[in-house]
């Protein structure tokens, strides 16, 4: 009981990252229609220059925070408009090889700025780890949690309740009939790129105290963040953080009680049963276009 | 078919630049470099196939690549089996995975294609690295021996060029052979429109699991001539990274292009050589050319620089 606690705790920690991290995906699919490659490298960016300002610049953590937010936001809009919007013929194919490129780019990027060591930054707060039941809870998994949901709900209530949430959404639907019924679509997907990522960037902020980060950490981070999506349901938002949790927990439980050579192979299986079965994803309606 | 004629006379002159490559050329290093872009242009080739003619993405083709290595490695070192033995049984696995795989992964499309070859494709290379017993794990297999026919062995590297662009050129043939057929006409339909193609009498699934199956089949020849080469595998080679590579070098060259496929191994063979230059800068010059090259150029350079020309051409002629 004790171990499969512990297990459960650093699933579901784990869980929390993959399901932020699947929220990026799924928001940017929702308003563009497009699946960002690189993602995992702004997820990289926001862990590394978390502990860069923190660790060298000593700027208090809740500062830094929303520095690394706002940063990395601001870069994903660069990255639109400078090698998104310039696209001439916008099929899934260029796109996915121009993210693509862009997540070696930025990869080769993190490595000239940090180098190639995994760098490391001590917890928010400093905190003993909780002990429940046998199982050891750290103060940062609670961090995570917490903010994982909170996002969510952020997004929920932005998309229900704001005009500009609706708009992006309406351009999700329809570009034209949204650009007809006054909605700058080209600002809405602006907004999406740096929605995006910046949430990319607040997964790597609150897991840099607990993974060593490292220019390499992007590529399987955002993988997986991409798997819980498509276990969710891309496109949407509570599913895709029920597909990180249940990710984080199945990945967890795999590594225990299995094989620890399974860890990275059960997103995967995962990923292959939900296409084959069910494309909608585990929780979402089947409405869900299939393309 | 003055097209064909055509195709036979650029392989003529290909096999004869080849050749005169293959005989002139001394310096070994060049050689090998040459022996992998040889490699590279089967592994481009058999996605082309795939990606160019049918529209079917892939992103895990190195899984097929590793098969074909692995299958040889295992079975002509741990078992001793001569090579050429262990070659059709590399084929034949690779097409019977993808038999399998093909089944339920050619149903999807877009996105959700891309997804599911890319997961079959990092599964597979889990199992390279785990299946210890086997594959010898992350450190790599060692020791497979080189290819022999009685007592002449292809273990110089002016024997291998010969033999990995004889391969190269029966393919050319092959494929442009199934490009101009029934099949290849089907093929395009699919691309175009599988729904107006089915509609008119083609049996879709049927075909895109056909061209899966040779697609595989190709990509595991590259992988049994890249074993027999180098005489040591790991499973870095066969990462979703190689699989993006290869599609990379698809595109670059050009969709639906068969020398297409020839530009885009070769540059994405020396790109990486020339820019071992740069050290640090080389991952950030490598994603840029990418990026560039999709932007500008998105049906890739052969499309691309021939537009290029044509339009030139076209503002001298005002």
């Amino acid at each position: 009981m004790q171990e499969f606690l512990q297990y459960f705790f650093s699933g579901l920690t784990n869980g929390a990252i993959y399901g932020i991290i699947a929220l990026g995906f799924s928001m940017l699919y929702r308003s563009t229609d497009l699946i960002n490659f690189s993602h995992g490298e702004f997820v990289m960016i926001g862990a590394l220059s978390m502990v860069t300002l923190t660790m060298t610049l000593k700027i208090p953590v809740i500062w830094a925070f929303f520095i690394v937010v706002f940063g990395v936001g601001l870069l994903g809009m660069v990255f639109e408009r400078l090698a998104i919007r310039t696209v001439k013929r916008p099929e899934p194919i260029v796109l996915i090889i121009i993210t693509v490129g862009a997540s070696i780019f930025l990869r080769g990027a993190g490595m000239l700025v940090w180098g190639k060591n995994a760098q490391s930054m001590p917890p928010f707060t400093p905190h003993p780890p909780l002990d429940i039941a046998g199982a050891r809870l750290l103060v940062q998994s609670i961090w995570i949690l917490v903010i994982a949901i909170l996002i969510a709900a952020c997004l929920h209530l932005f998309y229900r309740r704001t005009l500009t949430g609706k708009a992006m959404y309406a351009c999700a639907i329809n570009k034209q009939a949204a650009w007809l019924v006054g909605i700058p679509s080209k600002m809405m997907i602006l907004l999406a790129f740096g929605l995006s990522t910046g949430m990319g960037a607040v997964a790597g902020a609150i897991i840099a105290p607990v993974t060593m980060p490292a220019y390499d950490m992007g590529a399987m981070l955002g993988l997986k963040g991409f798997c819980a999506a498509m276990l969710g349901g891309l496109g949407s938002l509570w599913g895709s953080l029920l597909g990180g949790f249940l990710l984080g927990v199945l990945e967890a439980m795999g590594v225990g009680f299995v094989s620890s050579g399974l860890k990275d192979a059960t997103a995967f299986l995962l990923l292959l049963l939900v296409l084959y079965f069910r494309p909608q994803g585990i929780i979402s309606a089947a409405s869900v276009k299939r393309f | 078919m003055i097209r064909t004629d055509k195709h036979l006379i650029a392989c003529f002159v290909f096999a004869a630049a080849a050749t005169a490559t293959g005989l002139l050329v001394e310096n070994a290093y060049y050689l090998q470099v040459m022996i992998f872009i040889g490699i590279n242009t089967l592994l481009a080739l058999s996605l082309n196939m795939l990606m160019g003619y049918a529209g079917q993405i892939s992103l895990g083709h190195a899984a097929f690549y590793g098969i074909g290595a692995y299958t040889t490695a295992i079975l002509s070192t741990t078992y001793n089996i001569s090579p050429w033995l262990a070659l059709p049984a590399a084929v034949f696995t690779a097409m019977a995975i993808a038999y399998f795989v093909g089944r339920p992964t050619l149903r999807l499309t877009g996105y959700y294609l891309a997804m599911g070859t890319l997961g079959f494709g990092i599964i597979v290379n889990i199992i390279f690295r785990e299946w210890r017993s086997v594959t010898g794990g992350a450190s790599g297999f060692v020791g497979i021996p080189p290819l022999e026919i009685g007592s002449f062995a292809f273990d110089t590297d002016r024997r291998y060029f010969f033999l990995v662009w004889g391969v190269v050129l029966f393919f050319f043939i092959i494929c442009r052979r199934i490009i101009d057929s029934r099949v290849g006409r089907a093929l395009r339909a699919i691309h175009d429109g599988e729904h107006a193609a089915a509609a008119v009498g083609v049996d879709t699934a049927k075909m895109k699991l056909k061209i899966f199956v040779l697609s595989a089949a190709m990509a595991s020849l590259a992988g049994f001539l890249y074993a027999h080469q180098i005489f040591f595998i790991s499973p870095g080679t066969f990462s979703f990274l190689a699989s993006i590579r290869i599609v990379t070098m698809v595109v670059i060259g050009g969709m639906a292009s068969i020398w297409g496929s020839l530009l885009g191994a070769s540059l994405l063979t020396l790109l990486p050589e020339w820019l071992h230059a740069f050290a640090d800068y080389e991952m950030m010059i490598y994603g840029l050319v990418l990026m560039l090259v999709m932007i500008f150029l998105p049906q890739g350079l052969t499309r691309g620089i021939l537009d290029i020309y044509e339009n030139s051409r076209k503002k001298n002629d005002k």
